[in-house]
C-alpha cells in the first residue's frame, strides 16, 4: 500500500514537471471548448432556446465541462504501457513483487489527480469569464459530481489498461487505440452532448461504458440527476462499468502474462 | 570549384557561447553564458587529412556544426570552400558530405541500395557521375553482398560503409566524419580506413575526422588538431606532438630479485610489480643512456627496457592538464 | 522553372520511398487508414445529428453547412497529407536529428514533408471530397464558370492557408519544444470550427480564428456568395476572390517564420 502511494506521488510530481506542455493543453482545450459552446448556442437558438432538454447555460457548462475531462479520464487515449510491451520493458514490470495492475492503477491516479486539477479546471474557469456557467445547486451535488469524477477516471484507466494489454498480441496496438479513441469520443459524449442524439442512440450510448467518463460526471455536475436515486444511479452505472473493465483487464492480463511465460515474450 | 591555394576550410577567431537557462525558483530562469568555443584558428588545405580531437564537451561538435553551416557563430569567421556555411548553406550541402556515426543518413527499411538512389535524387547529380562513383564505392567497400538488405539488417560495419558511401555519392570536396569507427569490428574498422586512405590518396578528397580512437589519427592523419575548452590546444604533425607532449620515457627494469622502489637522480618509479619496477624520466633533464648507467650502479639488473609513450596516453594527459609544459615547442 | 521542376522530381521519389517503406507494414497501414477516415467522418455524423434536432445553424440549412464541411474538410485534409508533417520538427530537434535537413541540399519543409509523409492521412480528405461534391450538387447553385471555377481555386487556397497555419505554428518548436500542443488549437481548432459558420461564433472568435489567421477565406467566405447563402456579418461579394491572393500572403508570411525558426535554431542548437 506504501508502495502505491509513493508510486502515486511520483506519477503526479512527473506529470507537474511538464509546464508548459500542460499550459499549451489548457489554451487547446479551453479554445475547443469556446468552439464547441458557440455551436451548441446556435443549435440552441434555432430550437427556441432548448434543444434536448437543456438550456443554453446546460449546453455551454457541458461544452467546457467535457473539455476539462478529457485530459483527466484520458480519454484520448494513452500508451505508455502498450510502449513498455513492445520494447518488452514489460517484463521488468511483470517480475516486481506487485500486481502490474495496481501498479499501473497508482499511477494513473497520480496523473489523474495532477491532469484533473491543472488541466481540467482552468478550461472550466476560463470558460466561465464569458458564459454564466451551471454550477452544482448544493455541497451534495458536489460530492456526488466528486465521486462521479473518481469512478469515471477510474473507468478511464481500466479502459485504457485493456486496450494497452492489446499490444501483447498486436505488437502495434495504436490502430486500436484510435479506434477506441473514435468510438469513446462519439458515444462518450465528447463531440456531442448525447441527450441531443436520436432516442435510439441515446438509449445505445447510455448502454455503453463510454458514458461513464465524461458524460455523466458533467451531468451530476450540472444537477441533470437532481434525485437522490438519481444520482445513486449515475454512480452505481459508473461502479458498475468500472468493475467489469477492471475483471476484464485481469483477464486478459492473466492471459498475457500466459503468453509472456511461455513464449518468453 | 577550389582553387588550390584556396583552403578548405578557414576559421578565423572563430568563437561560439550558448545562453542557457537553468531552472531557479517555481517560475523564474537564471540565464548563463556558456562559451563553447573561444576564438579557434586554423586553416586545413585541400587534400589534408586532419584529425580532430578532444574530451566529451570541448568544444569539437560545436566546430565541425558551424564548419557545416548548422550552428551560427557568435564571433571571429569561418569559410568553407569558399563559402560562407550559414548564408550559402544549401550551396555547401551540395560540395560536402558529413558523417555522423551515431545518426544514420539511410533508409532505415528500404534496401541499402534504394538508398544510394535516393540520394542521387536529393543531391541531383549526373546519372553517369553517380553511378560510376556508387560501383567504385561499391567495389572498393565489399558492399556487393549487401546492397539488396534494408538497412535496419545490417550489420554494424555494413551500415557504416553505407553511410560513407551515402555521404561521397556526390562527388563531395569535403567530407567530415564524426567518430566513423566508433563500435566497429576490427575488420570493419580497418575497410573503413583503407577507403579512406584511397578517396584521399585518388580523388584528393579533403578530410576531417573527430574521433576517440587515436588508432584512427595515427594511422590516417598527417595533422591532428585537439581542442580543449574550447581552445585548439595543439596543432600540428602527429610526430610533432609526440615530440612536444612526450617528454617523458619510462625505464622497465627487471631487477633479480625484488626490491624496495629504487632511489636514482632525476627518475620517479610509477609502478612496482615484484621484481620488476617503472621509472619515469623527463628527456629534457637527463638521457636515457645516464639513467641506464645510473640504474645499474644502483641494483642487480636482469633485464632493462625503454618504453615509448603511447600516443593515447599523452593526448589523455593533455585532456587532464598533465603535460610537461604546453607551451614548449614541437 | 526547370529548378522547381527538378524539386518535384526529388520529392516524389522521397515520397515513393516513404510509402514504399510504409507499405511493409500493410496491416498497420490499412488500419489507421480506416481510422484516419472515420476520425474525419465523424465531424459529419455531429453535424447530420444536430440538424436532426433543428432545422439550421446559424441560419444556414444542412445542405450549406456540408459546403462549408466539404470544403475545410477537404482543404485541411490536403494541408494534413503534404504540410503537417512539419509537426514532427519538435521530435527532430529534440533528437537532435535535425541538422541532418539542414546538411542536404533541399529546402527543409520539402524533406520533413517527404520524409514523414503518410499516406494514410489521405483517408482525412474522402469525407471531405465526397461530402463536398455531393453539396454541391444538391445545393441550389446558379453555375456559372466564375462559381465552377471558384471551387477548384477555392480549394487549392485553403490547402495552402491551412498548410501556412501548419508551418507557423510549427516553428513554435525552434523556440520552444513544450509549448507543441498549442499549435492544435490553430491547425485541428480552426479546421473544426470552419465546419459551421462563422457568424455562429464570438467576435473574438471570428477575429483570431477567421481573419488574423485568415481561415475565413478557406470556406466560409467562398461559400457565401457560391451558394448566397445568409450573410449577416455583411461580407461584400468580391471578397469571394480573395482566396487566392490571401493564400500567396500566407505562404509568404509562413516561409518567414519559417526561415526565422530556422535561424534561431542555428544560433542555440537545439
Amino acid at each position: 500500500m506504501r508502495l502505491l502511494w509513493e508510486v502515486a506521488r511520483r506519477s503526479f510530481r512527473r506529470w507537474s514537471t511538464y509546464r508548459m506542455a500542460t499550459a499549451a493543453g489548457v489554451v487547446t482545450n479551453t479554445v475547443f471548448g469556446y468552439l464547441r459552446a458557440y455551436i451548441l448556442i446556435a443549435v440552441a437558438v434555432a430550437g427556441g432556446g432548448r434543444v434536448g432538454g437543456w438550456d443554453e447555460a446546460t449546453l455551454v457548462t457541458f461544452s467546457f465541462l467535457t473539455q476539462g475531462l478529457i485530459a483527466g479520464t484520458g480519454a484520448f487515449g494513452e500508451s505508455e504501457l502498450a510502449e513498455r510491451v513492445r520494447t518488452g520493458d514489460v517484463v521488468v514490470d511483470l517480475y516486481r513483487p506487485v500486481d502490474l495492475q495496481a501498479w499501473w492503477l497508482a499511477s494513473w491516479i497520480g496523473r489523474s489527480a495532477f491532469t484533473f486539477l491543472a488541466r481540467g479546471v482552468p478550461p472550466v474557469l476560463l470558460g466561465a469569464v464569458v458564459f454564466d456557467l451551471v454550477v452544482p445547486p448544493d455541497a451534495a451535488t458536489w460530492a456526488a459530481f466528486l465521486a462521479s469524477v473518481a469512478l469515471a477516471s477510474g473507468v478511464g484507466f481500466a479502459l485504457r489498461f485493456c486496450t494497452n494489454l492489446t499490444a501483447f498480441w498486436l505488437l502495434d496496438n495504436r490502430g486500436v487505440d484510435q479506434l477506441v479513441t473514435l468510438v469513446l469520443a462519439f458515444f462518450g459524449g465528447l463531440l456531442l452532448p448525447v441527450v441531443l442524439f436520436p432516442a435510439w442512440l441515446e438509449e445505445l450510448a447510455r448502454s455503453l461504458p463510454f458514458a461513464a467518463m465524461v458524460q455523466y460526471p458533467a451531468e451530476v455536475f450540472m444537477g441533470r440527476h437532481d434525485t437522490v436515486g438519481g444520482m445513486i444511479g449515475v454512480l452505481a452505472a459508473q461502479a458498475g462499468w468500472l468493475a467489469v473493465l477492471v475483471v476484464a483487464g485481469r483477464l486478459l492480463l492473466g492471459a498475457a502474462t500466459r503468453k509472456v511465460v511461455i513464449q518468453g515474450g | 570549384m577550389t582553387r588550390d591555394d584556396q583552403p578548405v576550410i578557414l576559421c578565423d577567431g572563430l568563437a561560439k557561447s550558448f545562453t542557457v537557462r537553468h531552472p531557479a525558483g517555481l517560475l523564474r530562469r537564471r540565464r548563463a553564458e556558456v562559451v563553447a568555443v573561444d576564438g579557434v584558428s586554423f586553416t586545413v588545405g585541400a587534400g589534408e587529412m586532419v584529425g580532430y580531437l578532444g574530451p566529451n564537451g570541448a568544444g569539437k561538435s560545436t566546430t565541425i556544426k558551424m564548419i557545416t553551416g548548422i550552428l551560427t557563430p557568435s564571433g571571429g569567421r569561418v569559410e568553407t570552400l569558399g563559402l560562407t556555411p550559414i548564408r550559402q548553406r544549401t550551396e555547401l550541402a551540395r560540395r560536402i558530405g558529413v558523417v555522423f556515426g551515431q545518426r544514420t543518413q539511410l533508409w532505415w527499411d528500404l534496401p541499402l541500395a534504394d538508398s544510394f538512389e535516393l540520394l542521387h535524387h536529393v543531391y541531383r547529380t549526373g546519372r553517369r557521375r553517380h553511378d560510376e562513383n556508387l560501383a567504385a564505392f561499391v567495389d572498393l567497400l565489399g558492399m556487393g553482398p549487401f546492397l539488396a538488405t534494408p538497412v535496419r539488417q545490417l550489420s554494424l560495419g555494413q551500415r557504416m560503409r553505407g553511410e560513407l558511401t551515402a555521404a561521397l555519392l556526390h562527388d563531395p570536396a569535403l567530407v567530415v566524419l564524426d567518430e566513423p569507427t566508433i563500435g566497429l569490428d576490427v575488420v570493419s574498422k580497418q575497410a573503413v580506413r583503407d577507403f579512406l586512405v584511397a578517396l584521399n590518396r585518388d580523388r584528393g578528397t579533403t578530410v576531417l575526422l573527430t574521433t576517440h580512437d587515436l588508432d584512427d589519427v595515427e594511422r590516417l592523419c598527417e595533422r591532428m588538431m585537439i581542442i580543449d575548452h574550447g581552445h585548439v590546444i595543439h596543432d600540428g604533425g602527429v610526430a610533432a606532438f609526440k615530440t612536444a607532449y612526450g617528454t617523458h620515457r619510462t625505464v622497465v627494469v627487471d631487477l633479480v630479485e625484488p626490491a624496495p622502489p629504487l632511489e636514482v637522480k632525476a627518475t620517479t618509479v610509477t609502478g612496482v610489480d615484484g621484481p620488476r619496477q617503472w621509472l619515469s624520466f623527463d628527456r629534457r633533464q637527463t638521457t636515457a643512456a645516464e639513467v641506464v648507467a645510473r640504474i645499474v650502479a644502483v641494483a642487480a639488473v636482469h633485464d632493462l627496457s625503454i618504453e615509448e609513450p603511447e600516443i593515447e596516453d599523452l593526448v589523455r594527459r593533455v585532456y587532464t592538464g598533465l603535460a610537461a609544459d604546453p607551451a614548449s615547442p614541437g | 522553372m526547370a529548378e522547381a521542376l527538378s524539386l518535384l522530381r526529388s520529392y516524389r521519389r522521397l515520397v515513393g520511398a516513404k510509402i514504399r517503406s510504409d507499405w511493409q507494414y500493410r496491416a498497420s497501414f490499412l488500419l489507421f487508414l480506416l481510422s484516419q477516415t472515420a476520425i474525419t467522418a465523424l465531424d459529419l455524423v455531429v453535424i447530420v445529428v444536430l440538424f436532426d434536432v433543428v432545422p439550421s445553424i446559424g441560419g444556414w440549412d444542412i445542405t450549406e453547412v456540408a459546403v462549408l464541411y466539404g470544403l475545410s474538410g477537404l482543404s485541411f485534409g490536403l494541408g494534413d497529407l503534404f504540410i503537417s508533417q512539419v509537426e514532427t520538427i519538435a521530435v527532430h530537434v529534440r533528437q537532435g536529428e535535425f541538422d541532418r535537413f539542414l546538411l542536404r541540399p533541399l529546402p527543409t519543409i520539402m524533406q520533413l514533408s517527404a520524409t514523414e509523409f503518410a499516406l494514410r492521412r489521405i483517408g482525412r480528405t474522402v469525407p471531405g471530397a465526397a461530402t463536398l461534391v455531393v453539396a454541391l450538387v444538391a445545393a441550389d447553385v446558379d453555375w456559372t464558370v466564375g462559381r465552377i471555377l471558384l471551387v477548384p481555386v477555392t480549394v487549392a487556397s485553403g490547402t495552402a492557408i491551412f498548410g501556412a497555419v501548419w508551418v507557423v505554428t510549427a516553428s513554435i518548436s525552434f523556440w520552444t519544444v513544450g509549448a507543441r500542443e498549442v499549435a492544435n488549437s490553430f491547425t485541428y481548432g480552426g479546421g473544426f470550427a470552419h465546419q459551421y459558420p462563422l457568424h455562429v461564433y464570438a467576435r473574438w472568435v471570428r477575429t483570431l480564428l477567421g481573419w488574423i489567421v485568415p481561415m475565413a477565406f478557406v470556406a466560409y467566405v467562398p461559400a457565401v456568395r457560391l451558394l448566397d447563402a445568409p450573410n449577416p456579418l455583411g461580407l461584400p461579394d468580391w471578397l469571394a476572390y480573395a482566396p487566392p491572393f490571401v493564400a500567396v500572403a500566407s505562404v509568404v508570411v509562413a516561409r518567414a517564420v519559417w526561415a526565422a525558426g530556422i535561424r534561431a535554431y542555428q544560433s542555440t542548437g537545439s
